[in-house]
């Protein structure tokens, strides 16, 4: 076989070698709606907790749909949503050369590029 | 791509070194850490992958929504179709840390570009396939998945505790299913060992290729991506099953198969693998199907997600 | 009264929580178990569980078309709020399928059905068309998704403005059933809104869609609000809403809706015969019951 097949990564072996494309394409025609990330407090007297994400086109559907993928509509918990690109993270830490910014642009959400690609060299 | 600056540090052999401590030490690495563009890459492909088979996963199955026999299946069946499509959710979003793009990486299934696993390109011929796709594949993929919950990428090793969870209730329910079939009627044991002929040999080349025609597996088991290699999970997958078997009364058809009573492990025949090939081309029974229902979800429904965009953006501002 | 009505209510909540993350009716149990299913004092039996083929039928015809959708809705996030809706309705369906078997209400459905058939399932796939008492608002084909919102739209107002009526039926049961029911339904109604305000006030193609759904759907309205002779005995013994008495409220909805989503308000259709609810169906029913019942028909003697 000449490509790789791996299969790890769920229901079977399927081809991960070079030969297929990671790198985003430009959005041609369609307007894709915004990431949401999701936060959920299971019951009262925890942390609402980073859960994952979705996409949709505002605020309101966002907390619907949260509720609905990542809760199955458990009425009892609470959920946050907030887009993406409205997360201001902590500035990296000399210390640990692990958060290293001027490298991980491209590791981010697709919504974080903006900004960091108009600054040039930073 | 990683330019210098005056305050970080920028020696990218000192963060390459501190990458590989880091999976030495089997932590996890996060989004915003710095990594090997082939470890970005690499995740990428796996993760999409993955998640493209949950979505496609959701079609052999599904096209028995409609016709499944009893409302209890129906509901049962739908829960489950409903969690692929949560499972595809899931991975996207961790795909979606390494800088991918969902609505992307669904052009790329659609334009054939990124595959999915090939064995849901095989058909669902009787409501005996429900069971067994939940017992055998769902099976395999729970051998396939549970070593990822430890992957080294953290987004995507808790995206695999939750799917791991979710997927033992589809294999229970499967092989419920099959068990209640077997004490049915002639004919509906006859469709279960049907069922079970057809996907048992498609459930083993799930496991991929064998070890020695694997040639960037090193690499992927070195970064932690990989934690096993697709042999052993194979083997892994076989031993579990073949009791399962025995329990449900049904034979595999295999007969080659039999225990080692030197080293109690099953030994099994040769696996065709010109028709993994085949179908992997693209040349399955149903890969055609698959993809072009993908692609009317996208391109039949594209009003409906412009329109709400186009809603959102006029009413920026205004209470949510 | 009170006293078995919570054992009711209770008997209901188990079965829902009782299934870890998993929806309603995935567990083992028959929807029913461990309810009591006596009749109240001075009600009907057949009349009943007739009224509960009503309900069921809407929500089990409902919940076949929006499974039309799974793997075909837009965008994922609605392809698992469309099986959401899909799995609240058949949970409704089987709680009053499984109530009208237990008052004795099968039909012909017995005479195709094995014993090993529980009632639900009798009723569901061994009656033909014309035993069916669902409504044409819910038969009807989905149209594109613009139509399948303004259907749920207005089929889920309804529904919701019944159940809630409904939770003051004299049969416990129904009771509890409404009761729980009038949760989803208000998620269902809500949600189609949701869609009907984006599409309706969206991009000039999604209102033109949208208004051309609404416009589908809305003739379905005539033979919503005519109470049949079931129904008003029920009214009468205190079990059954009057379908008459919740038409204002859902104009009142529709209407606001409508009017937000920049969409035009046709006028209210004439009531007619409730023809639905008499057994009499177009051929979208017959077509969609032939692909529901196909399966469990060549096999009546099998189980599953």
């Amino acid at each position: 076989m000449s490509t790789d097949v791996t299969a790890e990564g769920g229901h079977g072996a399927v081809p991960t070698g070079p030969e297929v494309p990671t790198t985003p394409a430009p959005s041609v025609s369609r307007r894709d709606w915004p990431l949401y990330e999701v936060f959920v407090r299971g019951k009262r007297g925890l942390n609402h907790v980073h859960v994952g994400s979705l996409h949709a086109p505002d605020d309101e559907m966002a907390v619907h749909a949260a509720r609905d993928v990542y809760t199955r509509r458990n009425e009892g918990v609470s959920i946050w949503v907030v887009k993406a690109a409205d997360i201001t993270a902590s500035s990296p830490d000399e210390k640990d050369p692990m958060f290293a910014p001027s490298g991980d642009k491209v590791y981010r959400h697709p919504t974080f590029y903006e900004i960091p690609e108009n600054v040039p060299h930073m | 791509m990683s330019a210098p600056t005056l305050d970080r540090p920028t020696d990218e052999a000192a963060l390459q070194r501190q990458f590989e401590a880091t999976i030495a030490a089997d932590r996890r690495v996060e989004p915003r850490d710095w990594m090997p563009e082939g470890y970005r890459r690499t995740l990428i492909r796996q993760i999409a992958q993955h998640a493209h088979s949950e979505i496609i996963g959701m079609q052999p199955e599904g096209d028995w929504l409609l016709a499944a026999p009893s409302l209890r299946r129906k509901a049962i069946l739908l829960a489950k179709v409903q969690d692929e499509a949560g499972h595809g959710m899931y991975l996207y979003s961790a795909a979606e840390t390494l800088g991918a793009d969902r609505a992307d990486l669904t052009d790329k299934l659609i334009e054939k570009k990124q595959k999915y696993s090939s064995i849901f390109n095989y058909p669902t011929l009787t409501y005996a396939d429900v069971g067994v796709i939940g017992w055998l594949v769902d099976g395999a993929a729970i051998c396939n998945q549970v070593p990822l919950c430890r992957s080294s990428y953290g987004p995507y090793a808790r995206a695999m505790i939750r799917v791991c969870k979710e997927e033992s209730f589809h294999q229970r329910q499967g092989y419920e299913l099959l068990m209640t079939m077997m004490r049915g009627t002639p004919e509906q044991r006859a469709m279960v060992q049907d069922a079970v002929d057809r996907w048992w040999w498609p459930s083993l080349m799930m496991f991929g290729p064998p070890d020695d025609d694997s040639p960037n597996s090193a690499q992927s088991m070195a970064w932690g991506i990989k934690r096993h290699s697709n042999d052993e999970l194979r083997q892994r997958y076989v031993d579990m099953t073949v009791p399962q078997a025995e329990f449900l009364g049904v034979t595999l058809p295999d007969p080659e198969l039999r225990l080692d009573p030197d080293t109690g492990r099953h030994r099994f025949g040769a696996i065709d693998w010109s028709e993994f090939k085949a179908v992997l081309a693209g040349n399955g029974p149903c890969n055609d199907e698959r993809i072009a229902r993908r692609r009317a979800a996208r391109d039949d429904n594209a009003w409906v997600t412009e329109a709400a965009t186009a809603y959102a953006e006029k009413h920026a501002g205004a209470v949510a | 009264m009170v006293g078995h009505q919570e054992t009711v209510y209770d008997a209901l909540d188990h079965a829902h929580g009782g299934e870890g993350h998993w929806a309603f009716g995935t567990g083992f149990d028959e929807p029913l178990a461990g309810v009591d299913t006596t009749v109240p004092d001075g009600v009907d039996a057949t009349d009943l569980g007739s009224y509960c083929l009503m309900l069921g039928d809407d929500a089990l015809v409902l919940a076949q078309r929006l499974t039309q959708w799974v793997t075909a809705a837009p965008e994922l996030e609605e392809e698992v709020a469309v099986a959401n809706t899909a799995l609240d309705l058949l949970g409704q369906a089987r709680l009053l399928l499984a109530r009208a078997g237990s008052v004795g209400v099968l039909g012909r459905s017995r005479t195709l059905a094995t014993e090993s058939v529980p009632d639900e399932d009798a009723l569901a796939y061994f009656r033909d068309p014309d035993e069916f008492r669902s409504t044409g608002l819910v038969e009807a084909d989905n149209g594109d998704f613009g139509q399948t919102m303004a259907r749920l739209l207005v089929a889920a107002t309804v529904r919701l403005a019944v159940f809630a009526r409904l939770r003051e039926s004299r049969d416990p049961v129904l009771a509890a059933i409404a009761a729980k029911g009038v949760h989803e339904l208000a998620y269902h109604r809500d949600h189609a809104a949701r869609w009907v305000l984006r599409l309706g006030d969206g991009t000039p193609e999604s209102h033109r869609r949208v208004q051309a759904g609404v416009d589908a759907v809305w003739p379905h309205l005539a033979e919503l609000f005519t109470a049949t002779d079931v129904e008003r005995r029920l009214v009468a013994a205190g079990v059954a809403v009057d379908p008459a008495d919740v038409r204002d409220e859902v104009r009142e909805v529709l209407t606001t809706v409508l009017d937000r989503a920049t969409l035009r308000v046709r006028e209210w259709p004439a009531d007619t015969p409730p023809r639905g609810r008499l057994g009499e169906h177009g051929p979208e029913l017959t077509e969609l019951l032939g692909t529901l019942q196909g399966l469990a028909r060549q096999h009546p003697a099998a189980t599953w």
